[in-house]
């Protein structure tokens, strides 16, 4: 072997180790990235997934006249406003006879969520005024605290002092536990309901129906302007100076910070306009604004992909230039837009600060029940939930994220397989 | 052998070839009218002048080949001949091209009508990403050529048996037309421009990405369909221009060189300029 | 100007030079076979009939040049010109070379018999013939076409000379009888040499299209009446030299 030939291997060597060296670190970037996803995952699932589920305590109610009417009246309105709680607490009292004293007594009644059964009874009460003297049976959530503790997320070990249960409320809920009076049953609460300052009471139905309202807004404001905004400035607008800053404005704005979208519908659809405050309708307006650009960006690029051979036979058998774009140029861009459109309503579902901005970080208990009405969204609500200090409430923000990247995954499957198919017909 | 010349070489004015050409015996086609009567045509795209002062008549029932090297300016003034250069950003087009004697840049001319009359075939075959039926059956339908179902498949029938594609095809209309051979699909383009039955069909480098089966087979299509059409194709082939053509323009740097019947060009062209490019010298 | 492709440049090159060569040989061949009969040498006569085997061999080649251009090179305009002329040029030469073969033949015959008066009228027919060759040549190789246009027109001078030749040879024939073998040899001669200016014509005809790309169409100067030359006697029939083909 030459001397030439040792240092054209020797090189050879070192070319093959520099690409292995960074094939190497390829793959540990992604498994880096992999691996913070899963952490992610995990841990969201690991404190989340137990939401899904809560312990309900059987409550046996003698429904006394004299609490609910003490005066005999039985219309709706007096009805509504009588002292359920005081039932509730009777029953316990009833249950457990052995606490006597008024902070035993205290501890007793806190087991269970005081409002959720509370309203459970006054429910039943209401829709059937005979129940008034008669014993039911309702299943009422426990505590936050006690649904904690049975789910393992209270320490035990820990002092008395420092934990939210004392050794009594644990040994009665134990009790209960044993005799089947608390049960743990599937979560619907957490699905059915709006907020409530009660953990064990709140729910992300009223986020999700506001999330599912201002969507609607976004995707029937940003799809068709934007599509038409790009097919416009792609297919028929002049290439000059003007549409080039448009360009490089568009482009721009899809870099803007989302909270200044939030300013800018506070000042215009708000102060200018006098629109509703936390109305899903102008959450759903500045989304479109943030959401725009994206949708612009994506199409245009989808657009430029379609080659122009397409375009120019379309026009040579005398098609008009807006038969040329219809039949055939965004027919073949509907992949790409369809994805850019659904990247950017996922965006907007994510989105929280500019929402903050016009005031849909309201406590609000109810859906809405229409465009105009306040309500928060699933973000903000997973925001709002975080803040607050109660173990129970780390759950379910948690829980309602993992009810978020569930949304996510299935737009994003949907989009995919509309793709698919798009593509297959295409 | 006699030499007849059978087309006046129309040069810009002052050049020694085109006195010489003038010279020549006029032919008995030159009195039929021509189907494109092009006068003193200039093409700028923005500051370039792509073509400079071309003055050509193009007979109908003939193949026109335009030859000449990259950037001459054939493939310009082939797409000005449809209105296709009004897509072209900043392109301006002057002087007179009359089509049957009307000026195809009149105001009263619309590009969209103009180019039902003149089809065009580009380069890469372009068929759209539906089934061959609709290819062919997409021009007809946007004219409103077809009155019913049935008509319509009769136009389609037709064009793709004028393409020679229908016995390759007529089993298969439903599939996708990307499905096709190149060749076929050039010839299923082909016959997506017959369908809207055209005068003129223009052809830029429509066999450039085949393989020389595929281009004998559009060439004799091309040869079938000359009989009815009037014919311009550019191609960067000398030897296709010669096996195709029946008259034969050579362009260089935006100038129209040379004008006149292929056999002629190709054995005694009259400018030097067009000698050193066809037969492969540096110009 | 040259070609792009060098190797179809030197194709072309060496086909005409190939051309010229030929030409070179043919020329050397109708010299030697004027001075084997000027000067009845019989070795020449022989060297120039050996002669024709090489030239028949440069034809050949010129020929296969042709067809491998055509196929390969597809070659239009002025090279398909150079092309076709150089085939029909050769093939022009070719022939010339045959004459001289068949003059030389005759050479060897009339060296047998008695020198003849019309002999040096031959000569100069033959001079003037090979003069023409020389010339076409010439112009082929210069590409001049002037020179070739000359040699095109001149063709009746042989033609004239060649008709009194054909008349004093009848008339030496019919003065004595012994003569007509070497008299008729010498007839042969005098045509064979008329028929090297005719080829030479069509050289210039060829070389004229290769460099202007047209024919010089008008009808050629056609001086040559002796198939109309008959002598006194009606019932005496002329010999025609088309009739009989040359041993």
């Amino acid at each position: 072997m030459t001397k030439a030939d040792d240092w054209v291997l020797k090189r050879l060597r070192r070319r093959k180790r520099r690409d292995a060296v960074f094939e190497a670190l390829g793959v540990g970037a992604v498994l880096a990235a992999l691996g913070a996803l899963l952490w992610l995952l995990l841990s969201v699932l690991g404190s989340g997934v137990s939401a899904f589920s809560q312990h309900f305590m059987i409550l046996n109610v003698v429904v006394a006249p004299e609490v609910v009417s003490p005066d005999g009246a039985r219309d709706e309105a007096s009805l509504r406003k009588a002292n359920y709680r005081r039932l509730v607490q009777q029953a316990m009292e009833a249950r457990f006879p052995q606490a006597v004293s008024r902070s035993d007594r205290r501890a007793l009644y806190s087991l269970v969520s005081m409002s959720g059964a509370a309203d459970e009874i006054r429910t039943r009460v209401v829709r059937n005024p005979d129940l008034i003297g008669r014993t039911i049976a309702i299943a009422a959530p426990t505590s936050d605290d006690i649904d904690q503790l049975l789910k393992g997320r209270i320490d035990r070990a820990a002092p008395e002092a420092l934990r939210r249960v004392n050794d009594r409320q644990i040994a009665w809920a134990d009790a209960l536990v044993v005799t089947g009076e608390i049960k743990r049953k599937f979560n619907t609460i957490f699905f059915t309901r709006g907020d409530s300052r009660d953990p064990e009471l709140a729910g992300i139905a009223g986020a999700a129906a506001g999330s599912a309202l201002a969507l609607l807004v976004t995707f029937v404001l940003a799809v068709p302007i934007g599509v038409g905004a790009a097919v416009y400035l792609e297919e028929f607008a002049p290439k000059n100076r003007l549409t080039a800053l448009i360009e490089v404005n568009i482009n721009n704005l899809a870099a803007v910070p989302s909270v200044i979208f939030g300013l800018l519908g506070l000042a215009v659809f708000l102060n200018a306009f006098g629109m509703p405050r936390s109305a899903p309708l102008v959450g759903g307006m500045v989304l479109a604004l943030m959401t725009l650009p994206t949708v612009i960006i994506a199409t245009r690029a989808a657009l430029k992909a379609v080659p122009p051979s397409v375009r120019e036979g379309a026009l040579a058998l005398g098609a008009s230039p807006l038969q040329a774009t219809t039949h055939h140029v965004l027919p073949m861009a509907a992949p790409g837009v369809m994805t850019g459109s659904i990247i950017g309503m996922a965006q907007a579902l994510g989105e929280t600060a500019p929402l903050l901005m016009i005031g849909m970080v309201a406590f609000v208990t109810q859906a809405p029940s229409d465009f105009t009405s306040p309500a928060t969204v699933l973000p903000v609500q997973i925001f709002l939930w975080s803040d607050s200090p109660e173990r129970a409430w780390e759950e379910r923000a948690s829980a309602a994220i993992i009810v978020l990247l569930g949304f996510l995954i299935f737009i994003n499957l949907a989009a995919i397989l509309l793709r698919r198919r798009f593509q297959r017909n295409g | 052998m006699t030499h007849v010349e059978s087309i006046d070489v129309l040069e810009p004015a002052g050049d020694a070839a085109g006195k010489s050409a003038a010279a020549r015996e006029l032919p008995e086609q030159a009195s039929a009218p021509a189907k494109f009567d092009c006068s003193g045509v200039n093409v700028h795209y923005g500051r370039n002048h792509a073509i400079k002062n071309v003055t050509l008549k193009i007979y109908d029932r003939s193949v026109t080949a335009l030859i000449g090297p990259s950037g001459c300016g054939k493939t310009t003034f082939l797409r000005v001949l449809n209105r296709m250069n009004d897509t072209i950003e900043g392109a301006r087009v002057t002087g007179r091209i009359l089509i049957d004697g009307q000026n195809v840049y009149d105001k009263t001319v619309d590009p969209v009508q103009l180019r039902a009359r003149v089809g065009m075939v580009f380069q890469k075959p372009n068929p759209f990403p539906k089934s061959i039926y609709d290819n062919v059956a997409y021009g007809p339908r946007i004219h409103g050529l077809a009155e019913s179902a049935s008509a319509l498949d009769g136009i389609v029938e037709d064009a793709l048996r004028r393409a020679g594609l229908w016995e390759e095809v007529k089993d298969r209309l439903a599939m996708p037309a990307t499905s096709l051979s190149g060749g076929q699909q050039q010839r299923l383009v082909i016959a997506r421009a017959i369908a809207i039955h055209p005068e003129v069909i223009l052809m830029d480098e429509p066999c450039s990405a085949l393989d020389p089966i595929a281009t004998a087979r559009i060439e004799e299509l091309i040869d079938e369909i000359s009989r009815q059409y009037c014919i311009i194709i550019v191609t960067h082939s000398m030897a296709q221009a010669a096996r195709v053509s029946k008259q034969t323009a050579f362009f260089n740097m935006g100038e129209l060189v040379e004008y006149g019947e292929t056999t002629r060009v190709f054995t005694n062209p009259d400018d030097p300029r067009t000698q050193d490019y066809i037969t492969g010298r540096f110009g | 100007m040259t070609h792009i492709v060098t190797s179809y440049a030197s194709e072309l090159e060496t086909l005409s030079s190939s051309v010229t060569q030929m030409g070179g040989l043919v020329e050397a061949q109708l010299s030697d076979v004027m001075d084997a009969v000027a000067r009845r040498d019989l070795a020449l006569a022989r060297k120039v009939i050996d002669l024709d085997a090489r030239i028949d061999v440069y034809n050949h080649e010129i020929e296969a040049d042709v067809m491998n251009l055509l196929a390969l090179r597809q070659p239009v305009a002025i090279d398909l010109r150079e092309t076709v002329c150089a085939m029909k040029i050769a093939h022009e030469l070719e022939r010339i070379g045959d004459l001289a073969k068949n003059i030389a033949k005759r050479a060897l015959v009339i060296s047998q018999q008695e020198p003849l008066r019309a002999l040096n009228g031959v000569i100069r027919m033959g001079r003037i013939s090979l003069m023409r060759v020389s010339d076409v040549l010439n112009a082929y190789a210069q590409r001049n076409v002037a020179q070739a246009k000359s040699v095109w027109g001149a063709d009746d001078e042989i033609d004239e000379l060649y008709n009194s030749l054909f008349a004093e040879i009848l008339s030496a024939m019919m003065e004595d009888a012994s003569a007509v073998n070497a008299c008729t040899q010498l007839a042969f001669v005098a045509k064979n040499f008329e028929r090297v200016g005719d080829h030479a014509t069509n050289i210039a005809e060829s070389v004229h299209f290769l460099l202007v790309g047209e024919y010089l169409d008008e009808l050629r100067p056609k001086g040559d009446v002796t198939s109309l030359t008959t002598v006194p006697k009606p019932d005496d029939k002329a010999p025609d030299p088309e009739d009989k083909e040359q041993p």
